[in-house]
């Protein structure tokens, strides 16, 4: 079942994609059929299972509080889109 | 007596004391050239992964436990998606349902006395790098600075348990008392390593009127109904219509709308932010209540034992909640400035950070944590108080300096023999000395037993105050003791009884005046006697012998 447009609309906004009314059709219909097909899961009976945090079975992963060295300014902003001074350049954004 | 009581609730981020990032080995210090700490973690790159800093988790869990927080045995964590320049990856670490520590209080000394402040959780998250803007409006671009970004903080709420502006400043003091003693963090907040932002609106008491009345059979009133003038009546129909939902208290209230309070630089900014923002509310309720304000009581609700009722605002035909606002603090103007309603809830898509992996906090942990606390402000108060008998103000003064001062003092007080007078000299010129020298107490010159033997000195020749400060100044300067400071300001004690009487005799004689009138009743006409007395000494006489020789004296007047 695809999903209500007002929702695809919203997801697409927070990911900040400007989907065209043909786009939001098709991520409708395939959302829908994404969501459909894991809320298989929901037939599964979870009374008493505690719920997973990590997919991996591992725990307390830690490093040492020890310096490493860090990336030179110029290696650092080798890939900004634009760059001022030893800043990263950004369209001027209000909060 | 204010006419609304204040409700204030706090969010604190402090800083970690780490060397390094909480994902990385870049360094945390504060003043490096920009984006000279950055690594791929720091800058989001594709297939950096972070690994958790132990000793960051280490100082999370300090805290929370200086904090009395319940601490979870095993926590993970999440990620909170928004798109900004700060957080080149698109979404902070952070912790959403699983936080690593909850429930806890910190305890502050407010004027009517101790006061438990609840806390509400306490999360491990990582910054975010630091924007600056085109100040001018020129729309130039915006300039980052990643160093800042993936340094660790720890993230405290506090419960709305703040009564007043001057109770918020109370819980900052004592937060950045507490967090420096367990050296948790430093708490700069000139550096950024201690920011605050605060929640306040205000409840406005309605008390039942007998206007009231005509409603009172009606428990379907409309909210259009109580609201139609926006006179005290209105006010005091929603609180008769209320009256048997009421608690113990009896006491109903008018909620305004939460403001979050922003940019907020300095402890006392907080207070003046908050005292302006609370009287700011009252005024805008003042003004809105019956024209765009309503209360309607069957949207009451509990809050600490009495009911509140949240104003809300007419809209299409029907009453909606008046959004939460965000509110800058203008310093220089010394006002808040609403920046905005936040008409919808923020959507952060929290989803569990699956490039790191849960910990489980076992009691090895626990105990390590515990081990690193030592003795905290609260209870190092409450012992000042039982095991040397110094006043709560006394007490509160000396912790407030850190340990490194109590134990001066405890030492001091040891050997004098006097804890009040040491905790006087300690206090005053001490603390004093210290402040003018830019000194810590560890740099002081006047070693605890020197201190100690020029109180002993005072107590047993009659030293008097005045004369006794010279000597302390000649100790701080001199690193000399005290017997030495004596001879250098060829300062010696007259305690000659026959000399003293002698002069004692010849002041009473020299001022009638004064002894007629201490013959009246006036007992403090003695003093100047005793002015003459030390004048003639040069301020060197036993002032107890004085004192005793002077009554009698009088009393042979």
């Amino acid at each position: 079942m695809a999903l209500p447009l007002e929702h695809v609309r919203w997801v697409a906004h927070l990911a900040r994609l400007d989907l065209t009314p043909a786009e939001l059709e098709a991520m409708a219909r395939d959302l829908g059929a994404i969501i459909e097909y894991v809320n298989q899961l929901q037939a599964l009976h979870t009374d008493g299972v505690e719920p997973l945090a990590h997919a991996l079975d591992l725990q307390n992963v830690f490093r040492a509080d020890e310096l490493a060295p860090s990336l030179t300014v110029d290696a650092a902003l080798a890939n900004a889109p634009a760059r001022r001074g030893d800043f990263y350049a950004v369209p001027a954004v209000l909060d | 007596m204010s006419p609304y009581r204040t409700i204030i609730g706090l969010e604190v981020h402090v800083q970690l004391l780490t060397r390094t990032k909480l994902f990385c080995g870049c360094s945390t210090k504060f003043g490096l050239p920009p984006n000279s700490a950055t690594c791929p973690v720091c800058a989001g790159l594709p297939g950096a992964l972070p690994v958790m800093n132990r000793m960051a988790f280490e100082l999370a869990l300090k805290a929370a436990m200086a904090l009395n927080c319940q601490i979870a045995s095993l926590t993970k964590w999440d990620r909170k998606n928004y798109f900004y320049p700060d957080l080149p990856k698109n979404y902070q670490i952070s912790q959403y349902d699983l936080p690593f520590s909850k429930a806890g209080w910190l305890q502050i000394e407010c004027p009517g006395g101790a006061k438990k402040i609840g806390i509400i959780r306490a999360h491990l998250e990582e910054d975010a790098g630091k924007m600056l803007h085109d100040e001018q409006g020129g729309g130039r671009d915006s300039l980052v600075d990643l160093n800042r970004t993936g340094v660790p903080l720890l993230e405290i709420v506090s419960q709305p348990d703040l009564r007043a502006p001057e109770e918020a400043k109370a819980y900052l003091e004592e937060m950045r008392l507490l967090l420096r003693e367990i050296e948790v963090s430093d708490c700069e907040m000139q550096e950024g390593s201690l920011r605050c932002d605060a929640n306040v609106n205000i409840h406005i008491p309605i008390s039942p009127s007998p206007v009231a009345s005509s409603f009172s059979r009606e428990p379907t009133a409309s909210a259009d109904r109580i609201q139609p003038h926006g006179t005290p009546s209105a006010l005091a129909a929603g609180s008769r219509l209320n009256v048997e939902s009421t608690g113990a208290e009896g006491e109903t209230f008018a909620a305004t709308p939460i403001v979050e309070i922003k940019n907020l630089n300095s402890f006392r900014g907080v207070e003046r932010a908050l005292k302006y923002e609370a009287e700011r509310q009252f005024q805008e309720y003042q003004q809105k209540l019956g024209s765009v304000w309503n209360v309607d009581p069957r949207s009451a609700r509990n809050f600490a034992g009495s009911t509140v009722i949240p104003v809300q605002e007419k809209r299409n035909g029907s009453l909606v909640m008046v959004a939460k606002a965000t509110a800058g603090w203008n310093e220089k103007r010394g006002v808040t400035e609403i920046q905005r309603r936040k008409e919808e809830a923020a959507d952060y898509r929290y989803f569990p950070e699956p490039d790191l992996v849960p910990i489980l906090i076992d009691s090895l942990m626990l105990e390590k944590a515990r081990a690193g606390l030592g003795e905290l402000p609260a209870a190092q108060r409450n012992r000042l108080q039982t095991e040397y008998g110094l006043s709560p103000y006394d007490a509160s003064v000396l912790s407030s300096q850190g340990r490194a001062v109590v134990a001066y003092f405890e030492q001091t007080a040891g050997l004098s023999g006097d804890p009040k007078e040491t905790s006087n000299w300690i206090s005053n010129e001490v603390l004093q000395t210290l402040n003018d020298r830019k000194q810590q107490i560890r740099e002081f010159a006047i070693p605890p037993a020197s201190l100690a033997g020029l109180i002993q000195e005072v107590k047993s020749s009659g030293l008097n105050k005045q004369r006794a400060r010279e000597v302390f100044a000649e100790m701080a300067n001199s690193d000399a003791t005290v017997k030495a400071a004596l001879a250098k300001l060829g300062y010696q004690v007259v305690s000659d009884e026959s000399q003293l009487r002698e002069i004692v005799r010849r002041a009473v004689a020299a001022n009638p005046k004064a002894v007629a009138d201490f013959k009246k009743g006036k007992v403090k006409a003695a003093d100047a006697i005793k002015g003459a007395v030390m004048r003639e000494t040069k301020g060197m006489a036993n002032t107890e012998l004085v004192q005793r020789l002077l009554a009698e004296e009088l009393d042979a007047v």
